[in-house]
């Protein structure tokens, strides 16, 4: 049977991450994530076609608190942990590929 | 007076008077400062803020007040706890230098119960791993034998508590991080039920999965920790709206009459013969002092436990992928500056700053959850969990708690388990709970190859840690004598020191 997953799936998959990676490190991970899924396809062997999917062991839903303001933490406090802050905003370099 | 008591012992001695916070504070902050150049447990030691609080705490008890049941209690924190003013790096050069603003909610109840928090334990990066050989800041080293691993993810906090460093740390499990290091180095480990330990300020690996427990020596230790650090909390939208189950008072009750199953696909067929002899040995003693206490076994069958792996690598990985996308260099951690746009900076900064099995993890389950695979991966495992849950409902109609080994093997040398898949199938007892959002716990009984401690674990379905703990302390009571550690401090071969941490 073919490759659970090929290289060029791993290097589009990397790209989808934001993640580089060296020629040698898409051999490397090719075959290791391949090992992982292809030790997956043993739940081929059951028939789940009517099993509901479970996506969370406790079924909570619509969880609500207190309609209360609360200010645990200053805005201060939060963008002093930013690598680069500029007039209480979180300074990035260009997104549209254009120099200020 | 020395750091290797139990959390029980040093909380009544504190209470009473009779030994002050600070004294005991120092003990540990010694016992770190003696050995863990041998062990590296801890990543951050915050000496000089336990000391403060344990003056806090000397002081309360002078005014006639009662400080709680942690009282003077030195507790060891897993760096994936958000601490106020203390560096947390989930072993994660992306992360590190980060302070985070506020205290997790399970490190105020740790200190509302008079725990003082001595300092953030080592892991493997972002808690994915079992081995704690992930770490972006070296290895931690089994107090057992320092060549091999300690287990993982929660490996830190494991091997403070081995070595007497702290007597009681808290560690989070997502497919047996807690449970596998608490086998690998003699200790007791916790997973709780899903929900029932508040996860705000625990940094998410896997949001369906996570759950944050207690290591400690000794099993009425864990059921103390449990009581403090559960419950509900507004500020966890998966925490669960009831109370916290009264666990101390359930440690006498014995196990008369309780039916206790054993997993059959974990101790016979194929899946069971990749275990060590030894450690399948120590499940069956296990069971049969059980029986010799009073309690009924029974074989249960969980059949779709031996899929729980594949589940779990496809699950846990998917969400990591989607957790760990807010790791792009712009409001927390470390930013690597490259190239002209924020795409390259975020590229950059995300190549750098994870480590290899980060990166694979992040890669599985992105592809996991992309369009055209996302049915054949991640939601047939969503249907396996089912299938799971459903299975467990079985098992619980015949037994009240079950019984497996918790690792199949014990502690492994450095480098043994370079191969991915090699090091996940190490989780293959563990991933069942949390996939059922059950609690388990591991529980030292006895000895493997090597003269190595080897745990077994006990499991029960949703909030039933009562008798979880009315079994583990029977276990307890009929373990064989653990094995010693190679490096601990004093107080654990100080024959004047009673194995409830009362000196003689």
């Amino acid at each position: 049977m073919s490759d659970p997953i090929s290289r060029d799936e791993v290097a589009k998959v990397a790209e989808l991450a934001m993640l580089e990676l060296t020629d040698g490190e898409l051999d490397t991970f090719t075959g290791q994530l391949a090992a992982v899924l292809q030790h997956a396809t043993d739940v081929d062997a059951l028939d789940v076609a009517d099993v509901e999917p479970t996506n969370h062991p406790y079924p909570l839903v619509n969880v609500f608190r207190p309609d209360v303001a609360e200010n645990r933490v200053s805005r201060e406090e939060l963008l002093a942990a930013g690598p680069e802050i500029e007039d209480h905003m979180f300074k990035v370099p260009p997104v549209l590929g254009e120099q200020p | 007076m020395s750091a290797g008591e139990t959390a029980l012992g040093v909380a009544s001695a504190v209470r009473s008077g009779e030994r002050s916070a600070v004294e005991v504070v120092e003990a540990s902050l010694a016992a770190i400062d003696a050995l863990d150049g041998q062990v590296h447990a801890f990543l951050e030691v915050t000496a000089e803020e336990a000391l403060a609080r344990a003056a806090d705490i000397d002081e309360t008890v002078a005014a006639g007040g009662d400080p709680g049941p942690l009282a003077g209690v030195p507790v060891a924190l897993k760096d994936n706890m958000c601490t106020e003013g203390v560096p947390t790096t989930c072993s994660s050069k992306i992360l590190e230098g980060w302070i985070p603003p506020y205290d997790a909610t399970v490190v105020e109840k740790l200190r509302a119960a008079g725990a003082i928090t001595v300092g953030k334990t080592n892991l493997d990066e972002f808690a994915m791993g079992s081995s704690t050989e992930n770490s972006a800041f070296g290895a931690t080293r089994n107090p057992h034998d320092t060549d091999r691993v300690p287990g993982g993810s929660s490996g830190g906090s494991a091997a403070a508590v081995a070595a007497g460093m702290t007597p009681l740390s808290i560690g989070s499990d997502t497919g047996g991080s807690i449970r596998q290091p608490a086998s690998l180095c003699g200790v007791v480990g916790l997973k709780p039920t899903y929900g029932a330990v508040s996860r705000f300020g625990l940094i998410a690996f896997a949001s369906s999965l996570d759950q944050i427990g207690p290591f400690t020596r000794t099993v009425a230790d864990a059921a103390v920790a449990f009581e403090a650090i559960g419950g509900h909390d507004v500020r966890d939208s998966t925490s669960i709206p009831e109370p916290v189950p009264s666990c101390v008072e359930a440690l006498g009750a014995g196990v008369d009459g309780l039916r206790v199953g054993i997993i059959s696909e974990l101790l016979e067929g194929e899946l069971a013969s990749g275990f060590e002899p030894e450690v399948l040995q120590r499940t069956r003693d296990a069971a049969a002092a059980l029986e010799a206490a009073g309690a009924t076994i029974v074989p249960v069958s969980v059949p779709s436990a031996i899929y729980g792996l594949s589940a779990y690598y496809l699950i846990a990985p998917a969400e990591a992928s989607s957790n760990l996308s807010r790791y792009d260099g712009v409001r927390y951690g470390n930013r690597v500056v490259a190239g002209d746009s924020t795409a390259d900076m975020m590229r950059a900064t995300r190549t750098a700053g994870f480590g290899a099995e980060v990166k694979r993890r992040i890669m599985l389950g992105t592809y996991a959850l992309s369009a055209g695979y996302y049915d054949a991966f991640y939601g047939k495992a969503q249907r396996v969990r089912t299938l799971i849950l459903e299975d467990f409902a079985r098992a619980y109609a015949q037994a009240d708690v079950l019984l497996s080994p918790t690792s199949p093997c014990v502690a492994f040398g450095f480098g043994a388990k370079s191969d991915p898949l090699t090091m996940y199938l190490n989780d293959v007892a563990t991933i069942p709970s949390n996939l059922a959002g059950h609690p388990a716990m591991s529980v030292p009984f006895g000895t493997g190859a090597d003269d190595l401690p080897v745990g077994v674990q006990l499991l029960a379905p949703t909030l039933a840690e009562p008798v979880l703990f009315r079994v583990a302390a029977a276990l307890e009571a009929a373990a064989p004598a653990a094995p010693l550690p190679a490096v601990a401090a004093p107080a654990l071969t100080d024959p004047t020191i009673d194995d409830q941490g009362v000196p003689a």
